[in-house]
Formats: structure tokens, sequence, C-alpha cells
């Protein structure tokens, strides 16, 4: 069988993916939170990349494209089924308070690895759709079409997961004075 | 007082998902509504610290080279032209590259402190009292700041420009005290903040008026401060005001 080449040329591949990859390596990690299953994931979304490239419309966005592929690869494995199998959004947010002013000044003196480390805790829903709004810089939209979810649920999703977020903070700089 | 506007609409504003015309109006609340403007502000800075503690993990080589060498159909270099790069070619690459590199991470850090500094700019105007000590006179307004921030600065006499001196307030930006004044120009607001000049933080390049969201934006530094000029008005107007200040400094 010929596959006729002209329409998506190799080079377009490797131009549209090769840019990608310090990107989805950082958010493989963040999913797996160990390297060698960061680099298998990495690894394994480029050879399925490649494979399904014909099927990736051109004009469309690729880096929404990719990202689900490394997403829905994360899903499958044992690890990522424990991660999202039976979490409940509303549950994980119903204990978070909203009383902005009054956290203000405490959120502020959060530094880096507090965030990092209130991140690494999240679980995986909230702690991916942070890296795709914040980190990764989509949009509404473009974060729906790498989920697979209407804008709707990208928007709710996003305010839980930094309310969530939020109360992480908050605890730990609690602790933290307590502590001393 | 907790507003009852809803806080979806104030999440998409502060993520830069409204129209236009939606986005102004939500701007007209939050100069009305001191609760909403604390809450955005928060929100806002909430959203710098994930991006910036987001980009955490970096690749080992080893992985970097077997997904390029595997998906790169460029021909990939022989021994023969490793050869040719010789010692004095890969200098010279390297100190593109290393340039390149400077160049874009003083980009990032840069547009980073702008968002930060128009943030502040917002925040004040948007509080219930923007300035902490309203004066228009520079020689109330200076001592004032005696005390509360490490440095002294000189303020220039704006007598006889169309610039009013509205009052200032002590403002932090990445942990460090600094001044904040406000000065007025027709209807507009302008802030011009005062730090100690922190190149790993600032950056070490001076910046001409350039546009920043819907402001513009001027920064330089001098005698060891770090000047920024934060307003929504057009650049030339950025650059009377950062004459008054250069020549007063």
């Amino acid at each position: 069988m010929e596959v006729p080449d002209q329409r998506l040329p190799a080079a377009t591949f490797e131009n549209l993916a090769l840019p990608l990859f310090d990107q989805l390596y950082n958010f493989a990690h963040w999913l797996t939170q160990d390297r060698a299953e960061a680099e298998d994931l990495v690894q394994e979304t480029y050879a399925k990349a490649l494979r399904g490239f014909a099927t990736f419309q051109p004009g469309t966005n690729f880096r929404a494209w990719i990202f689900r592929i490394l997403r829905n690869s994360f899903l499958t494995t044992r690890a990522g089924l424990k991660a999202t199998v039976g979490f409940d959004e509303e549950q994980h947010t119903d204990a978070a308070t909203h009383n902005v002013s009054a956290e203000e000044n405490l959120i502020e003196q959060s530094n880096h690895e507090m965030v990092q480390q209130a991140l690494e805790r999240l679980p995986v829903p909230f702690r991916e759709i942070l890296l795709f709004y914040e980190v990764e810089e989509m949009s509404y939209q473009e974060t729906a079409n790498t989920l697979g979810v209407p804008i709707g649920t990208v928007m709710s999703r996003l305010s839980r997961a930094r309310k969530a977020l939020r109360a992480d903070l908050l605890k730990q700089l609690k602790e933290g004075r307590h502590g001393m | 007082m907790a507003c009852d506007s809803p806080p979806e609409r104030l999440d998409a504003y502060v993520d830069d998902e409204l129209s236009a015309a939606e986005a102004s109006s939500v701007r007209d609340h939050l100069r009305n509504c001191p609760s909403c403007a604390a809450d955005a502000l928060s929100q806002i800075r909430l959203r710098r610290k994930v991006a910036d503690a987001g980009v955490r993990y970096q690749p080992a080589s080893e992985l970097r080279n077997k997904i390029v060498g595997r998906y790169s159909t460029r021909a990939r270099p022989r021994h023969l032209q490793w050869a040719i790069l010789t010692v004095p070619a890969l200098v010279v690459l390297l100190v593109i590259l290393s340039a390149n590199f400077f160049v874009a991470r003083e980009k990032m850090r840069q547009q980073r402190v702008l968002g930060e500094v128009a943030d502040l700019h917002i925040a004040a105007l948007a509080s219930a009292s923007p300035v902490d000590v309203l004066s228009t006179d520079q020689h109330t307004v200076k001592p004032w700041f005696e005390g509360k921030i490490p440095f002294t600065f000189n303020l220039p006499d704006v007598q006889g420009s169309d610039f009013t001196l509205r009052g200032g307030r002590v403002s932090y930006l990445a942990q460090s005290p600094g001044a904040q004044l406000i000065y007025q120009l027709r209807k507009h607001s302008l802030s011009v903040f005062i730090f100690q000049d922190r190149a790993e933080q600032y950056g070490t390049t001076a910046l001409e008026p350039v546009e920043f969201q819907t402001f513009h934006v001027e920064s330089w530094n001098q005698h060891g401060l770090r000047y920024f000029i934060v307003g929504d008005v057009n650049a030339n107007d950025i650059q009377s005001l950062s004459k008054l200040f250069r020549d007063a400094g």
C-alpha cells in the first residue's frame, strides 16, 4: 500500500513534536512522580504519536493532541488508574473555605518549594489541570480539548483545584508556624 | 463584606478568558469592590506561583539524545563533520547559544516583573485606600517613607507639569519593600515604583516604554534603585514623567 506523504511530510512530525520534549517530560514527571516512569511515558508518547500522526488533522492543535496521548497513556497505567478511579472532585474541596482576605497574607508567604509540595500532593485530576492551564498556558478551550471535557468542566475543576491548592498551602503555613 | 458577583466571572477575568467588553465591566466592578479586587489579586498571585513552581523537572540528556536521534530526520553529524567543527567554531556556537539563552531568560524575567508591577498598580487603584500618605506635596510624601523602606530617593517637583502627585504607599515586589507614588495625569493614574535594584530579580536592562496588557511600562535603574512607571497612558506621557524622575534622581 502506498501512503501519499506530501500532506504530512515526516519533517512535520519532527518540527511539531520535538520542541515539546521538555514540556512533555516535565508534565510526565509531575504525573508519575518518578524519573524512570516519566521517561518510559515520554518514549511511549512519541512512539504512539508518530504511529497515529496520520490521524492528526493539520491546522488543529498539535500540542493538545500530543499531551492528550501522554495523559491517556498515563491513565491506563496502574498508577494512573489508581490516581483517577473513584476520584470525587467535590469531596476534595468541600473543606476548603473561601475567605480570601484573611488568607491572603499567609498565601503570600508561601515559597516555591511549598507550592511544589502542594502540587505534588494534589490529586492527579487537579494537578494536571493546573499544569495544563498555568504552566502550559493553555486556554480554557485548549485545556478542554486536551482533557476531552466541556469548557464548563474545565472552569469548575480549575476553580476546585485552586481551592485545594490554597487549602494545602494554608495548612503548610499554619503547621510551619506551630512548629517554630 | 462579601460581594454577590459570581465568582466564575472573576475567575474568567483573572484567567484572561473574557471578551474585551466583559473584562472592562469586571474592571469597573473591581474599582468599587475591594473584596473582589483583593480576591482577584490573590488569584493572580497564586497563578504566578503555580506557573513558577510547575516548571520543575528536566529530562536527562540520555533521553533527549534518544528521542532526538529517533525522531529527527535531519542528517546526523558524521565523524567527518564533527572534525570540521573545530574548537573555535564550537566556542562561537556556545557563545551564540548562551547569548540566546540569556536573552530569552532575561525577557521572561522581565515579562514576569512587568506583570507583577502592573498587578500592584491595579491593586492599589482598586483598593479602598489607594494611598497611605495623601498629599500633593513631595516634601510631605518623601519623609513619610523614612523608616518604612530601606533606602531614600528623590522626588521631582511636578509643579508646572501636567502631572499631579496624589500620594504614596509602601509596596512589595519579590518580598522587598519599596515606594509606590501615585500621579494623576488628566483622568489617568500612573504609579511610579522605586525598589532597591536587584539584577537577579528585575533583570539588568532598562526598558523603553513598552505596552504591557493595557498599560505602558517603563523601567530603568539609577543610583542602585530600580524604577518602574506604569499607567494606562501613552508612551510619551510615561516618558515625560520618567524624565522628571531621572532629572531629580
